[in-house]
C-alpha cells in the first residue's frame, strides 16, 4: 500500500493556482522530496496532506484515509514539522513535548519514556528544562523535529527543515533525518536547496508554479540530462555574448545559458568537447580564462525543466524567518 | 474521557503560561487596580450617588467584573497570537476535536481571569470593603466563571475571524471599553436617560456586575436568578459560536 496517494490534487487561492493537479504516490519507508523555489506550492501541498487546508479539487489519501472525509484518522497517523516556528516559546522543551504527547493521547509513562528518547535523539537532553525562547534557531528546529516524532507517526512531513540554518546545523539535521528514515519512518520533505534534496531523498518531485514538472530518483533525473556541463569564464566580459553566439551554432552543444559571467554549456561528451570549444574560441579571438567540466546537478535538472535556476531565497523572506525565530 | 483529556491539556498550557508571566499579570490588573484605588476614594468623597451609602463598596463588584471582562476577552483574543507565533498549527494538526480544544482554551483563560478577579476582591477587602457573607463571596467566584466564559467565548469567536493586530486594537476600543462603561460598573443603572438605559440593558456585563453585587453586597437591581440566567445563556451562546468558528479555522 502506498502511504500517500494523491490524484489531481489542486488548491486555488482567488485566481492563483497554488497547486495544480498534483498526482504523487509515496511508498512506505520512502524519503520523498518536493523540490521547488519559494512560492512553488510546496507548503500548500503539505498543508492539504496534513488536513489543515481543504483542497479545491482532487483527492488525497494518507495511509488510506481521505484528507477531507477522515481528517482525524489522517492526523493520528502523521507528524508535521512546519516551515514556520510552531513551538510555545514561553514553555520549556519538556513542557512542549509533554503537551504534544497529551494531545496525541499518550499515557504518562509512555510520554516520559518517549520524551527522553526524542530529546536524546536531537541532543537537547541537557537543555530540556530551559524555556524555548532561550534556544537558537537550530535548537528550535531540532526540538520541532523531536516533537514531530514524539507520538511515533507513520509519516513525517518536514517543511523546509533546514531553512535559515547555518551549514553545520543543516548537516546535523540531515543526519537525524537519515537516521530516522533508516529506522523506517516514511518522510515527505520539502526544500528549495538542491544539495539537500540530492543528499537525502529517494525520489524527488520538482515543483514549479504549482506543477510537478519532473518526478524520479535524483540519479535518474540527472541522467535524463544526457550529457555533461561545461562552464567557461572569459577575461573580458564583453566577449561573453560573441562566445555564446558561436557556441549556439555548434552541433555538439545541446544547451547554452549565460549566468553570472559564466557560460554554461550542456554537451554530449564533456572530455571530447573541450578541445573544439577552445579552438573555436581561439579562432574568434576570445581568451578563455577557465574551463570546468562536471556532471549535471539537480540545479541543471531544474533549469532543464523550467528554463530558470532556483533563485536563492530573497532577503525579505530570510529576514522574516529570522524575526520570527527571535520572538 | 478523550474530551476531558483534551480540555485538560489546553487548560494546563494556559496555566503553565500564566505562572511564567507574573509581570503580565501585574500589567493586567494594574488598570482595574487604579480604578479601585483612585476612583473609589475620589468619587466616594466628592460625589454622592443616589441610594449608595458607600461608593467604594459599590464600585468593587464593578471592578471585579471589569477585571474578569478584560482578562477573559484578552484570553480569547490571544488565539491571534497563537496563530501569529505558530503554535496554533501544532494544535490544529493534532487528532483532537477542536470544539474541546476551544473549550479547554476557554476554561484555561477563565481560570486566569478568576484568579485575577479573586485577587481584586481580596485587595478591596484589605481596603475596607465589607462583604455581605462568606458564602456570597464564594458564590461570586462562580459568577466570575460565568462572566469569564461568556466573554472568552466572544474573544475566541472574534479571534477566529480577525487576521491581524489592527483588528485586535479595534476589539479593544470598540468592544471592550463600551462593554465596561455601559455595564454599570461605575454608576448605578437606575434612573438613567432612556437611550442610555437601553444600551445598558443590552450589555451582558450589566447582569454580571449586578450578580456580583448581589453576591458580595447583598443588594442588586435585578433578581440574582435573572442575572444568573442571562449570563449563563450568554456564556452558552458565545462559547458555542466561538468553538464553532474556531473549528472552521484553516491554515496554510
Ligand atoms: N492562504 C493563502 N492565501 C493566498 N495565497 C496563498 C496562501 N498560501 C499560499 N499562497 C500562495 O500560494 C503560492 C504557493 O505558496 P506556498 O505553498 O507557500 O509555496 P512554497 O511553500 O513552495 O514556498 C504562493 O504564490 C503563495 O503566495
Ligand atoms: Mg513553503
Amino acid at each position: 500500500m502506498n502511504v500517500i496517494e494523491t490524484d489531481g490534487l489542486t488548491k486555488v487561492f482567488g485566481d492563483l493556482v497554488a497547486v495544480d493537479h498534483a498526482s504523487i504516490s509515496v511508498e512506505k519507508g520512502e524519503l520523498f522530496g518536493l523540490l521547488g523555489p519559494n512560492g512553488a506550492g510546496k507548503t500548500t501541498l503539505i498543508s492539504m496532506l496534513s488536513t489543515t487546508l481543504p483542497p479545491t479539487s482532487g483527492v488525497a489519501r494518507v495511509y488510506g484515509f481521505d484528507v477531507l472525509r477522515e481528517p482525524s484518522s489522517v492526523r493520528a497517523s502523521i507528524g508535521v514539522v512546519f516551515q514556520e516556528h510552531s513551538l510555545d516559546d514561553r514553555l520549556t522543551a519538556r513542557e512542549n513535548l509533554d503537551l504534544h504527547g497529551r494531545l496525541y493521547g499518550m499515557e504518562k509513562a509512555l510520554r516520559r519514556k518517549r520524551m527522553d528518547e526524542v530529546l536524546e535523539l536531537v541532543e537537547l537532553s541537557d537543555r530540556a528544562n530551559d524555556l524555548v525562547k532561550t534556544y537558537s534557531g537550530g535548537m528550535m528546529r531540532r526540538l520541532e523535529i523531536a516533537r514531530g516524532l514524539m507520538h511515533h507517526p507513520k509519516v513525517l512531513f518536514l517543511d523546509e527543515p533546514t531553512l535559515g540554518l547555518d551549514p553545520q546545523t543543516r548537516v546535523h539535521i540531515w543526519d537525524y533525518i537519515k537516521k530516522l528514515n533508516e529506522e523506517g519512518v516514511t518522510m515527505i520533505l520539502t526544500t528549495h536547496y538542491m544539495d539537500e534534496a540530492d543528499h537525502l531523498c529517494d525520489r524527488i518531485a520538482i515543483i514549479d508554479h504549482g506543477n510537478i514538472v519532473a518526478l524520479d530518483t535524483p540519479e535518474n533525473l540527472k541522467a535524463k540530462i544526457r550529457g555533461d556541463i561545461i562552464s567557461l569564464e572569459v577575461g573580458d566580459g564583453h566577449q561573453m555574448e560573441p562566445l555564446k553566439q558561436s557556441m549556439i551554432k555548434e552541433d555538439f552543444v545541446r544547451d547554452v545559458s549565460l549566468r553570472n559571467n559564466t557560460l554554461r554549456l550542456t554537451v554530449q561528451n564533456g572530455e571530447r568537447s573541450i578541445p573544439p570549444i577552445l579552438s573555436i574560441a581561439a579562432q574568434s579571438g576570445i581568451k578563455i580564462q577557465s574551463v570546468s567540466l562536471r556532471k549535471p546537478t539537480l540545479d541543471d535538472v531544474f533549469i532543464h525543466h523550467t528554463g530558470r535556476a532556483i533563485r536563492e531565497e530573497s532577503a525579505s523572506l530570510m529576514d522574516r524567518i529570522k524575526r520570527r525565530r527571535r520572538r | 474521557m478523550k474530551a476531558l483529556q483534551v480540555i485538560y491539556t489546553l487548560w494546563l498550557r494556559e496555566m503553565l503560561r500564566f505562572m511564567r508571566s507574573r509581570s503580565r499579570m501585574i500589567g493586567a490588573i494594574s488598570m482595574p487596580l487604579m480604578f479601585l484605588i483612585i476612583l473609589g476614594p475620589a468619587f466616594g468623597s466628592s460625589l454622592q450617588f443616589r441610594g449608595i451609602p458607600n461608593y467604594l463598596d459599590f464600585l468593587t463588584p464593578g471592578i471585579i467584573g471589569m477585571t474578569v471582562l478584560f482578562a477573559s476577552m484578552m484570553g480569547g483574543v490571544s488565539i491571534i497570537w497563537d496563530r501569529e507565533f505558530g503554535f496554533l498549527k501544532e494544535i490544529l494538526v493534532a487528532p483532537v476535536n477542536r470544539f474541546f480544544v476551544a473549550l479547554g482554551k476557554a476554561i484555561g483563560g477563565v481560570t486566569t481571569a478568576m484568579i485575577q478577579g479573586v485577587l481584586m476582591m481580596v485587595i478591596a477587602g484589605m481596603m475596607g470593603v465589607q462583604y455581605a457573607s462568606f458564602y456570597g463571596a464564594l458564590l461570586s467566584i462562580a459568577v466570575m466563571f460565568l462572566i469569564g466564559l461568556g466573554f472568552i467565548g466572544l474573544g475566541i469567536a472574534l479571534a477566529s475571524k480577525i487576521e491581524s493586530h489592527e483588528g485586535f486594537q479595534m476589539v479593544i476600543s470598540f468592544l471592550m471599553l463600551p462593554i465596561f462603561f455601559l455595564s454599570g460598573a461605575l454608576f448605578p443603572i437606575e434612573g438613567l436617560p432612556t437611550w442610555l438605559e437601553y444600551l445598558v440593558y443590552v450589555d451582558p456585563l450589566t447582569y454580571g456586575v449586578d450578580a456580583l453585587r448581589a453576591c458580595l453586597l447583598g443588594t442588586s437591581t435585578f433578581p440574582l436568578t435573572l442575572n444568573l440566567f442571562i449570563i449563563t445563556g450568554f456564556a452558552m451562546i458565545t462559547i458555542s459560536i466561538g468553538a464553532h468558528l474556531f473549528d472552521k479555522t484553516a491554515i496554510s
